[in-house]
């Protein structure tokens, strides 16, 4: 077969000193699907910014079509063939589909003009010639996930891309909508079209994917047919090393509840009822996974726990009182701890220290302050005990935060919200993004928090880590709960998926 | 009837009023296009001050209205360009430039002003021309309306005109429809190979464009000399005009509208004996009111989130 | 040394950003003068060459210094509230008047109307932030009209009810001797408000950095979202930022009434509350940097005025050069390149130290 792509020794540096790729090099064949796997921060995103021109390596070269080439921009790699869909879509909310697809081409009236028309005209053509259905005229804020994924890969097609990069891009979808997506690869694939697939779920580059390239550490690790390789031996070359797939020891000893939610509902700003009489509790020394695919009411419900966000009616009681519409101060002093979802919003400020990220929720008690002022001295060693004891990599507590790897910040994060000995913990995707050291690191820590007596509400997108941490499992979809596990001994993805996609639900 | 009252509802006061409004709608339209592509311009005080400088420096110097025209909104744009490198490629924070450019406009306009007109304070001492009032044909025969619409000064016409141009840019063009692009989601932009910093530079371009109007016409419209902040506040009220209007071309023409009301009512008010600094007061209250209002409508629909 | 530069590359940038302003300044004298080496001299020299001058620039350092503690709170909370020029109107005039109307012991009298006066600044700060932390309301536009409101009200005040006649041109009735904070350098008009400007600068630094509510303030501005998910009530610190911000500006407009003029005299507004911006910018928002900054500015002002007086150049000059500075401060990538080929080697040398260390 053609080489249709060369990656030579490519190196990258950014600005702020993190090394992403250390001489990447890899071929990619003509008219099939490659699928590049690898951690979070391996590398694989840089290399597509890269490949995309919207990143210039240090060192290295690209050889496409035989030609070597150096995008200085997405429409360099554009013109040449190139396209890409990104993890987080890329289009204007407020335009319509056909605006959105025609964006940058805009077929013109009287030179000056938008041929409306003409745009409409071209988004169908394009949609009938690789049978992708999309409404034109509709706004893209007002389509479904799936369907916007839809204009995306029309926008690369129209501009007769014949490399397709696609990052990460199930991460968003039902499982039903990663089935239509992965038909569509297929069906590109025999219009010629080459397509590369960045992804970290096993099963789905197992089940589409002709070659896989593994990447670790900013460097290639390998590059095989995928029929070569099982699903466990490409996990081993990503992560380095044997992982385990089993559960961790139950809980010694189940107490009284500490978290108790009754009947919560939330309608939010768009008069979307978001979560319906949700209920549950969870006990001392136990921890509680709740699945689901993502935005199915998770978010909402961690932020209402812990004060960030408004409940419409219900209760929440913590250790034995209703803080329902308190504030997140009032909800921390009566013990409860949050890992949150998303750490660069949330768990810390980057531009400040390590230290001062540490004593967000405790500088104005004592020690930390005498009065008014704040005891820096003891901050600092206070700083010094937590980066060891959590194995932070950092110089000193007064390092920023923004000079830390996205394991380490979340190091910061876990050992603010571990170390406040708290009874109601709250982690929201705790290890998403981070390299798997701390990843276990951060489970042996939920883990020994559970033993110590805290109640543990886990929310995570990754149902293996769902079905390995917790002691009960609870099922969100549309706002609702509609499963409960109380054991979940044997139990398996394939039990929990009909119902995280709906399809099934208990009586 | 009140002798206030009376004056308000004449011919006069809707004649004043377009007046009023001429140069604040040129500015707003400014801050309008450049909010739409997702920064936020300061810089209009700035950009009328230096186009409002160059016009009566060019008129006085050559004797041309057009090479006026032509070098105020030359300078003016120039300044916008100016903003749009040090944000676009120097990474500027674009509030805190704008700010410097909007010194920097007030700084090089006296400090020029002393060096051609000897004069600190205004250039009266120089001659300039004004841009001519206009007589619609037909209109200007009927009554009350030709009292109201007739007779205005061609600069006034030309931003009702520029309302109409900003619309048809918007939802129109290939510009306008990157430019919205730009300002909903940059990264999309991007991706389909439209460059966003060409595109967030032709915004700010072209409200260094309309805004070079509003300078013009407060030197050499409303008055025939350039003196030293003698924009006052308008690129700031434009801010707040456009806000209102939701940054669109009709929201923004009716915000700067409402201005232009508030402010002819000072006028009309300073006839009585109400000291004038109190009733200069009122169209910046006004924005504070206004927006305060706007708030919390906004507020009042949202709930749940902070 | 080029980890020294990485570490103060800020320092650095500010410090390169200057320089170029003092030399554009010296090719503008050239260009303009038709004696330039005077002309220069004047600019960069006269404010040392006299006791009287030197003078001058602490006293301009002050209420710019004032301007610029005001700012800097409000903006390391990330509140971009620029109404520190009518705090500083509004402080003053009404300050003016309160210590006109009410006679107090004089041990009292000037503490009490500087704490008026701070009140009046502190309320106008409390508009913008409460309109902000409430409903929203963006505080850049309200506090930039509350300038003109407060410019326009505390000159009807003055002008309507404590001018004095008797002067030839619009000012308020002196205050009484006992209010006036005393010059006590004799050949220079350097006053108590210099040494309470600088006072002020330690005491903002304790407060942002060694109390509570300074730490509040700077999470809140470093990253709002943080600030709020652990526990900090981000609506008070809003509001108290810029309180606490109009309270230092409103003191600072009605020190220079008490130290300088002793009566109200300004029919324009002074311009200390942008003064204030620009040296809270250059002074990258820290108090003690901007006690430099302001010395700088006012050094600057002053060899402006001397220029004007003995010569031919405008000393509006000084404003463009300010402008000019700002602008290349706040640009990030000025002289970013230059950073990153120094960040591509250090990264290159640990990497290589990573190497043979395993």
């Amino acid at each position: 077969m053609d080489t249709i792509l060369s990656i030579r020794n490519i190196v990258k540096v950014y600005p702020n000193g993190v090394v992403a790729n250390k001489g990447i090099s890899f071929d990619i064949e003509k008219n099939t699907i490659h699928a590049l796997v690898g951690e979070n921060g391996a590398g694989k995103t840089t290399l597509m910014k890269i490949l995309f021109g919207i990143e210039t390596p240090q060192e290295g070269e690209i050889i496409y079509k035989g030609k070597k080439v150096h995008f200085k921009s997405p429409l360099d790699a554009i013109k040449n063939g190139i396209g890409m869909v990104h993890q987080h879509l890329m289009l204007a909310p407020d335009l319509t589909v056909a605006e959105n697809l025609t964006l940058g081409i805009e077929p013109r009236k009287w030179k000056i003009f938008l041929d409306t028309d003409k745009m409409n005209e071209i988004a169908k053509r394009v949609s009938k010639e690789f049978g992708l259905e999309v409404p034109f005229d509709k706004r893209v804020k007002d389509l479904p996930i799936g369907v916007r994924q839809r204009v995306e890969i029309l926008k690369a097609l129209l501009r007769n891309v014949e490399l397709l990069i696609l990052d990460e891009p199930t991460a968003v979808l039902t499982p039903q909508e990663s089935d239509m997506l992965f038909k569509t690869l297929k069906d590109l694939k025999k219009h010629g079209k080459t397509i590369i697939f960045i992804s970290h779920k096993l099963k789905e580059v197992k089940q589409i994917a002709d070659r896989v390239t593994v990447i670790r550490d900013g460097k290639v690790i390998a590059t095989k047919d995928a029929s070569e390789l099982t699903e466990h031996q490409i996990a081993e070359l990503m992560v380095g090393r044997e992982i385990k797939s089993e559960r961790i020891a139950p809980s010694p000893k189940v107490g009284e509840p500490l978290l108790e939610v009754e009947n919560l509902d939330y309608i939010n700003e768009e008069n979307i009822p978001v979560l319906k009489s949700v209920s549950f509790k969870v006990r001392s020394g136990e921890i509680l996974g709740v699945a689901g695919v993502e935005g199915n009411g998770q978010t909402e419900l961690v932020e209402i726990l812990t004060g960030l966000r408004r409940l419409t009616s219900g209760k929440v009681i913590i250790n034995g009182k209703d803080m329902a519409g308190k504030t997140p101060r009032e909800i921390r002093e009566n013990g409860v701890s949050h890992i949150p979802e998303d750490r660069m919003k949330n768990g810390v400020a980057e531009a400040a220290t390590i230290k001062e990220n540490l004593i967000v929720d405790r500088y104005y008690k004592k020690p930390f302050s005498k009065g008014i002022l704040l005891d820096w001295k003891y901050i600092t060693n206070y700083g010094k005990k937590l980066i060891k004891d959590f194995n932070v990599l950092a110089t000193s507590p007064d390092a920023l935060v923004s000079s830390l790897s996205g394991g380490n910040i979340q190091k910061v994060v876990v050992a603010r919200e571990l170390s406040s000995n708290p009874s109601v913990i709250v982690a929201d995707q705790p290890i998403r993004g981070i390299d798997v050291g701390s990843e276990e690191l951060v489970h042996r820590l939920l883990k020994e928090a559970r033993d110590k007596g805290s109640a543990v509400f886990l929310v995570s997108a990754d149902l293996d880590e769902v079905l390995e941490l917790s002691t009960r499992i609870i099922v969100l979809y549309n706002g609702e709960i509609v499963a409960r596990f109380d054991d979940v001994g044997g139990l398996t993805g394939k039990d929990l998926g009909p119902y995280m996609l709906g399809v099934k639900r208990e009586e | 009837m009140n002798p206030l009252l009376k004056s308000i509802f004449s011919a006069n006061f809707v004649f004043a009023t377009l007046r009023v409004t001429t140069p604040i709608l040129f500015a707003a339209i400014g801050v309008a296009i450049t909010a739409l592509s997702g920064s936020i311009n300061i810089a209009l005080e700035g950009i009328m001050l230096i186009a409002a400088f160059v016009g009566v420096i060019v008129s006085a110097f050559t004797g041309s209205l057009w090479l006026a025209l032509i070098f105020g909104v030359l300078a003016a744009v120039g300044l916008a360009a100016l903003l749009g490198y040090f944000h676009l490629n120097l990474k500027a924070d674009i509030i805190i430039a704008a700010i410097a450019l909007n010194m920097f406009a007030s700084g090089i306009t006296v400090f020029l002003t002393y060096i051609f007109a000897h004069d600190k304070g205004t250039t009266s001492s120089l001659k300039s021309l004004v841009f001519p009032s206009y007589q619609i044909p037909i209109l200007k025969d009927i009554p009350v309306l030709g009292k109201m619409f007739s007779g205005l000064n061609v600069l006034t016409y030309f931003a009702l005109i520029c309302v109409v141009i900003f619309y048809y840019l918007i939802y129109k063009t290939p510009l306008g429809l990157r430019i919205r692009a730009v300002g909903q989601n940059p990264d999309a932009a991007e991706s389909v190979g439209v460059d966003v910093k060409k595109v967030k530079m032709y915004s700010l371009l072209l409200s260094g464009f309309f805004g070079a109007f509003g300078g013009l016409y407060l030197s050499m419209g409303y008055v025939s000399w350039f003196s030293r902040d003698m924009t006052a506040g308008r690129g700031f009220i434009a801010i707040a005009a456009a806000s209102i209007g939701g940054n669109l071309p009709i929201g923004t023409f009716f915000g700067s509208l409402l201005f232009g009301v508030v402010n002819t009512l000072a006028i009309f008010l300073a006839t009585l004996k109400v000291p004038s600094e109190l009733i200069q007061m009122i169209p910046y209250i006004t924005t504070v009111l206004v927006l305060a209002i706007y708030a919390i409508q906004k507020s009042a629909k949202s709930r749940g989130e902070e | 040394m080029e980890k020294y530069i990485l570490k103060y590359f800020d320092a650095i940038r500010t410090i390169i950003a200057i320089l170029i302003g003092i030399f554009i300044s010296i090719l503008v004298i050239y260009i303009i003068s038709k004696s330039p080496g005077g002309s220069l001299r004047y600019f960069l020299l006269g404010p040392v060459l006299s006791k009287s001058r030197l003078g001058n620039v602490f006293e301009t350092a002050t209420p710019i210094l004032f301007g610029g503690l005001a700012v800097s709170i409000p903006f390391q909370a990330a509140q971009f509230n620029i109404g520190q020029e009518g705090e500083i109107y509004l402080g003053a005039a009404l300050g003016t008047a309160f210590a006109l109307v009410f006679h107090m012991p004089a041990f009292l009298y000037a503490a009490m109307v500087l704490f008026f006066a701070g009140l009046i600044g502190a309320g106008w700060g409390y508009i913008p932030g409460i309109l902000k932390a409430k409903w929203k309301v963006d505080e850049l536009v309200s506090s930039l009209m509350l300038n003109y409101v407060a410019y326009f009200f505390g000159l009807y005040v003055i002008n309507y009810h404590f001018r004095d006649k008797k002067a030839g041109f619009l000012v308020s009735y002196q205050l009484p001797k006992a209010a006036w904070l005393k010059q006590f350098i004799p050949g220079t008009r350097i006053h108590i408000g210099v040494i309470l400007a600088l006072v002020f600068a330690i005491l903002v630094y304790y407060f942002l950095y060694h109390t509570k509510l300074g730490y509040e303030i700077r999470m809140v501005g470093f990253n709002r979202h943080f600030a709020r998910y652990g526990g900090i009530n981000v609506f008070k610190v809003i509001v108290l930022s810029q309180v606490i911000g109009g309270f230092i500006a409103g003191v600072g407009g009605m020190v220079e009434v008490m130290g300088i003029h002793h009566r109200f005299n300004w029919q324009m507004s002074p311009g200390y509350g942008w003064d204030g911006i620009v040296v809270a910018i250059i002074g990258h928002n820290h108090p003690i940097l901007i006690i430099f900054a302001a010395l700088f500015l006012a050094y600057l002002r002053v060899g402006g005025q001397v220029l004007n007086l003995m010569s031919d150049v405008p000393s509006e000059m000084v404003t463009v050069i300010e402008s000019i500075i700002i602008l290349l401060i706040t640009a990030e990538a000025f002289l970013s390149q230059w950073k990153y080929r120094i960040t591509v080697r250090e990264a290159a040398r640990k990497e290589e130290l990573n190497e043979s260390a395993s």
